[in-house]
């Protein structure tokens, strides 16, 4: 029986390493191959050229103190961030209450309520959640109109063309986003619809303003929109964007929703349609809340694009953060810190917008668990 | 009599519909109708003239950038000033897709990478990219980084005399074919070469087809085109001569000159549209069931070949759509380029030509048109894309 | 649907239908209770903001006298900063009244883009602002180089011109905003900045080593500068022109805005009588109040007052330039006011 030594039963190999612990936890994803390692070595190599310097800049030489350009040319190896101090109304709210300092409460104090009525909207244990949802979409843009304009209140006037910094920023961006709400529902609604002239508009505006760029648009708005108009029709120029905006905005919110409306079963509409319910019933009461429900991570994630390009109005002239701070950084008196300027606006924008995304994720997560039954 | 017969006429969903589709087209239709009544209006109440007529005229002022189209002062008209836009545009989306196709593939693939180091890396790289505005990047590399830290034309960074880096740009030689036979033969060589990569491809296949050995075709293949190319150069006296940038009185000339705006153009494009394009690599890589990496492991495959031969034909299906999207934003994003002043479609043609000339109608159009042709065109793509792979998959 | 129908139709037709039509400016302005003023906003001299925040300048005080004129008030006049690019269209839309942005006068502008213009309140040329470590002394020395310039102004042509006609070759590096040109010449993205003479002036303080940087001899062009008004008003027109002639005829009077008061009551001259409003109709005659021009010079001062409250500290002097009056050899000459 030559053939025996084919079958010949082989010992079984050793299980597998113990894969928890610290240095198991490091053999695996860190020195496990030769390639691996380098990578590592590599990585730490990197770490060692970056973080020690940028540390150094913005944290342990950074000049914060005082109020003037002579402490930071005194010592200048660390961050100016007395520049930013110095100019830090102007960046938040713009020239305007820069040089009013006793109006500053007044922004503050819708930033504030903003603020508390979005950590109401996020956090999870707090009632009465969809009325708050909708103060925050009606009210409260007239609550910051009344308190940041003052004039209905017997305030000084601040005019929308005075607002600037990160104020107009967030204007800009949540007028954008509860204006083109309803037009988004309607062209989404369209896109869908079972009318083809219906059909064809929605589709024609949607892709016409998802082809152009925002500032083609916002160029379009701010030359072309007072042509568009009888001559006594007068926008200024902050409206004029906000139109912009808009239109532009509102393309991308019918897409997202779309992207809902497509998601709810068949069975939905027919049991609607059983129920005898005309279309707007049918839509109103049994669509739309599941859709819309489903497109709240869509919608953010629109939202956030919208929120980073509204930093596109500083080319047609406007003042938001990143205009503000690039011209606080020209000004004779802070010349040359640039880079401290840049630094800033791109911090308060990644917050905003790394929150934004944060939450998208976790409502994506949490719709996922619900429709798993 | 059918029961259809006594629903009034009103009620009936189809006249219903009928008659909400006339009304919707008439209002749009009124609206622009009224749009354009008012800019009649506007415009002669307001003494702006308008048409095409001035496209024929002869631009009066200078464009600093145009490598392929002829620009000359005072003889170029404006018709030929909207294609340099155009070309513009195309050249830095070009190169800004290409580059950042390579980095996004790189960082995607990073982040999924067992090195903890390395994944980490990429996903900082992603989500500050990806979560600032890309103006501000923009603005940032030329304003605060490149201008200020680049050296003067002087004292340009150089690299073996030949490729110079200064605050006014990147410089490189140019190669230029002289005219003999040496040129003839670098070409011949050259498509003769890639004709070799594709044959020995082709073979080391059917090699591999029948032995299940797959030779190194392509290694093959390159090695023939750097010989052929070789011997062109050593039996022809110098077929390709190259043109290598000289320091003026006041800037480097000749040469192919890359002018900053359009390096920190392209740089800041590259490095915010890789972002997104690592998402959709990560996305497009985990989209593909474990079930075929535990095959590949299987197979004994290792993590490289696994991905190469396994995993990434795979995801390229999910991948390649959104990239494709991705490639469309990047061109329309090149329109930022108005913020450090290189001359693409909106800079030149939307921006100097408009005001120099006052026919914000006309331009804006034209403008708007460009882009919805590349816009529409990608779609084309996209759904030719999706259609193929759909049969594909089944 | 078929009331919202309805809804969006009545909106659309609301939204159409603002306001009845008017075409008269002062009697805008008047109901609004301020005067809108266009400016450039970034160029010192002529109009930045100062150290309190508020707008400054050759082109903003304008704006102030005019405000002066017609309201008796002097701060009743708000800015709005336009860049190049937007200055017309924000004037022939409406949404300023008056656009005093150092915006040069030409055939093209006025004929074509239903814009017109009244008179000027700085006669500028376009020069050449270098490092000086490049050693050129002369324009004509420029040829190869990389120029920065403004989008959309004149400048960006007779830029051009000047380098054809001279057989030169150069390159643009076109920016959007005078402060972005600056910060270009200033980073080192170009050789030579190119601009009105009293830009250049004002742009080299600025500079990071303003020794470092000289203006060249060569003025390449004729640059008027004044305030401009949209066409198809003729009453706002002669306002708008005869304040800033108001302002130069005071200074040839001797005017001031210290010895304004003095002036009204003692003065015996017809033509300061006329001016101030003790004789005759002027103010009336152009739907003001008789009292428009003293407001004005009261509370912003004679031409050459604001000459050289501005434009003076950019080290530009006024004695033997064209921006003297007539009577001392400039060209400054306001039609008398009777």
């Amino acid at each position: 029986m030559a053939e025996t030594g084919v079958f010949e039963r082989k010992e079984s190999r050793p299980p597998p390493i113990r894969q928890t612990g610290a240095w198991e936890w490091a053999r695996e994803h860190l020195f496990g191959t030769v390639t691996n390692t380098i990578l590592t070595l590599l990585g730490l190599y990197l770490i060692y050229l970056l973080i020690p310097p940028i540390v150094q800049w913005a944290i342990l030489d950074a000049n914060i103190s005082g109020s003037s350009r002579a402490v930071c040319e005194a010592n200048p190896d660390g961050a100016c961030w007395t520049f930013i101090k110095v100019r830090f109304t102007q960046l938040m709210f713009g020239l305007y209450f820069g040089a009013n300092p006793e109006q500053v409460w007044r922004p503050t104090l819708a930033f504030i309520v903003f603020a508390a009525l979005i950590a109401w909207l996020t956090l999870p244990p707090t009632p009465y959640k969809p009325q708050v949802a909708l103060f925050t979409l009606i009210g409260f843009p007239i609550f910051t109109y009344a308190v940041v304009q003052g004039e209905w209140l017997g305030l000084p006037a601040a005019n929308v063309e005075e607002w600037g910094g990160f104020l107009l920023t967030l204007t800009l961006a949540s007028v954008g986003i509860v204006m083109a709400l309803p037009i988004g529902i309607l062209l989404a609604l369209g896109r869908r619809s079972q009318l083809p002239i219906i059909r064809a508009i929605s589709v024609i505006y949607i892709e016409f303003w998802r082809g152009t760029p925002l500032i083609t648009i916002l160029f379009m708005a701010s030359v072309m929109l007072p042509l568009f108009f009888p001559s006594e029709v007068d926008f200024n120029k902050v409206v004029r964007a906000m139109v912009g905006i808009t239109l532009f905005q509102s393309a991308y919110t019918a897409e997202a929703i779309r992207g809902g409306l497509s998601a709810i079963p068949r069975g939905q509409y027919e049991a609607a349609d059983a129920l005898g319910l005309g279309y707007w019933q049918k839509m109103i009461f049994i669509i739309l809340p599941q859709a819309l429900r489903i497109s709240i991570p869509g919608i953010v994630n629109t939202f956030i694009a919208l929120f980073k390009d509204t930093s596109l109005v500083s080319i047609i002239g406007l003042l938001d953060l990143l205009n503000m701070a690039q011209t606080a950084s020209r000004s004779i008196e802070w010349k040359g810190y640039d880079f401290e300027a840049y630094v800033f606006a791109a911090l308060i924008f990644f917050i905003c917008t790394y929150g934004m995304s944060r939450y998208s994720q976790y409502i994506e997560r949490k719709l996922d668990r619900e429709t798993q039954r | 009599m059918s029961r259809n017969n006594r629903i009034p006429f009103y009620r009936n969903p189809v006249y219903r519909g009928i008659a909400v589709q006339i009304t919707v087209l008439a209002l749009v239709l009124w609206a622009l109708y009224t749009i354009f009544t008012n800019t009649v209006a506007n415009l002669n109440e307001r003494g702006i003239q308008t048409g095409f007529g001035f496209l024929t005229e002869t631009a009066p002022f200078a464009v600093g950038f145009s490598p392929f189209i002829d620009y000359k002062l005072g003889e170029t008209p404006y018709w030929v000033v909207f294609l340099i836009g155009i070309q513009n545009t195309i050249i830095v989306s070009v190169l800004g897709i290409l580059a950042a196709t390579i980095l996004g593939f790189i960082v995607g693939v990073a982040r999924l990478s067992p090195n903890f180091l390395l994944s980490r890396f990429a996903s900082v790289y992603v989500e500050i990219f990806r979560n600032t505005p890309l103006l501000l990047q923009i603005m940032f590399w030329n304003f605060a980084v490149f201008l200020p830290l680049f050296p003067g034309p002087r004292e340009s960074i150089t690299v073996g005399e030949e490729i110079f880096l200064n605050n006014r740009g990147l410089y490189l030689p140019k190669p230029i074919l002289t005219e003999s036979v040496g040129a003839w033969a670098l070409l011949a060589a050259v498509v003769m070469g890639i004709f070799a990569i594709f044959a020995f491809n082709r073979w080391a296949k059917a090699k591999q087809y029948h032995t299940g050995y797959r030779p190194p075709g392509r290694l093959y293949g390159l090695l023939t085109l750097v010989v052929l190319v070789f011997l062109v150069f050593l039996i022809f006296p110098a077929p390709l001569s190259f043109e290598i940038p000289e320091l003026g009185r006041f800037n480097l000339t000749g040469g192919i000159q890359v002018p900053l705006p359009l390096f920190s153009l392209w740089f800041a494009l590259t490095t915010y549209t890789a972002a997104f394009i690592a998402e959709n690599v990560r996305g497009g890589i985990n989209s593909v069931s474990k079930g075929q990496t535990e095959a590949a492991a299987s197979l004994g495959l290792k993590r490289p070949t696994m991905l190469r031969l396994v995993i990434i034909p795979q995801a390229m299906r999910v991948i390649i759509p959104p990239t494709i999207s991705q490639y469309l934003n990047l061109t329309k994003n090149s329109s930022l380029a108005v913020a450090v002043a290189y001359e693409e479609l909106v800079n030149l043609w939307a921006g100097i030509a408009l005001n120099q000339t006052g026919q914000a109608l006309v331009i804006i159009a034209m403008t708007i048109l460009v882009y919805e042709t590349l816009s529409l065109l990608t779609s084309g793509i996209l759904n030719w894309y999706n259609r193929r792979v759909q049969v594909v998959e089944r | 649907m078929r009331a919202l129908g309805l809804a969006i139709s009545t909106f659309a037709a609301l939204a159409l239908s603002v306001m009845p039509a008017s075409a008269a400016t002062l009697d805008e302005v008047k109901e609004r209770g301020h005067l809108q003023c266009g400016v450039d906003g970034g160029i010192p001299g002529f109009s930045a903001p100062d150290d309190e925040g508020n707008m400054a300048g050759i082109d903003a005080d304008y704006c102030y006298a005019l405000a002066a004129a017609i309201f008796g008030d002097s701060s009743k006049v708000k800015f709005t900063n336009l860049t190049a690019k937007e200055r017309f269209t924000a004037l022939t839309s409406g949404e300023i009244d008056v656009l005093s942005r150092n915006t040069t006068d030409t055939l093209t502008r006025d004929a074509t883009l239903g814009v017109n213009f009244t008179y000027y309140n700085y006669i500028d040329g376009q020069g050449f602002l270098v490092k000086k470590d490049l050693g050129v002394t002369s324009a004509t020395q420029l040829s190869g180089a990389k120029v920065c310039v403004q989008a959309g102004t004149t400048t960006e042509l007779n830029l051009a011109d000047y380098f054809r006609v001279n057989d030169m070759e150069f390159e643009p590096v076109v920016y959007d905003t005078s402060v972005q040109t600056r910060e270009g010449f200033d980073g080192g993205a170009c050789d030579v900045l190119t601009s009105d003479k009293s830009q250049l002036a004002a742009i080299r303080t600025e500079l990071a080593d303003p020794e470092g940087a000289v203006i060249l001899p060569e003025t390449i062009s004729k640059e008027p500068l004044g305030p401009a008004v949209r066409q198809g008003d003729d009453q706002w027109h002669d306002i708008v022109r005869w304040t800033l002639f108001a302002l130069i005829n005071a200074e040839e009077l001797g005017v001031n805005s210290e010895n304004v008061d003095q002036m009204r009551e003692e003065s015996t001259n017809p033509s300061v009588r006329r001016l101030l409003g003790v004789e005759g109709t002027m103010g009336e005659n152009l739907g003001l109040s008789n009292d428009w021009a003293y407001n004005a010079i009261k509370q912003v001062g004679n031409y050459g007052e604001i000459y050289e409250r501005n434009v003076e500290p950019l080290g530009l002097e006024r004695e033997g330039s064209v921006n003297a009056l007539w009577t001392e050899g400039g060209i400054l000459y306001a039609p008398p006011i009777r």
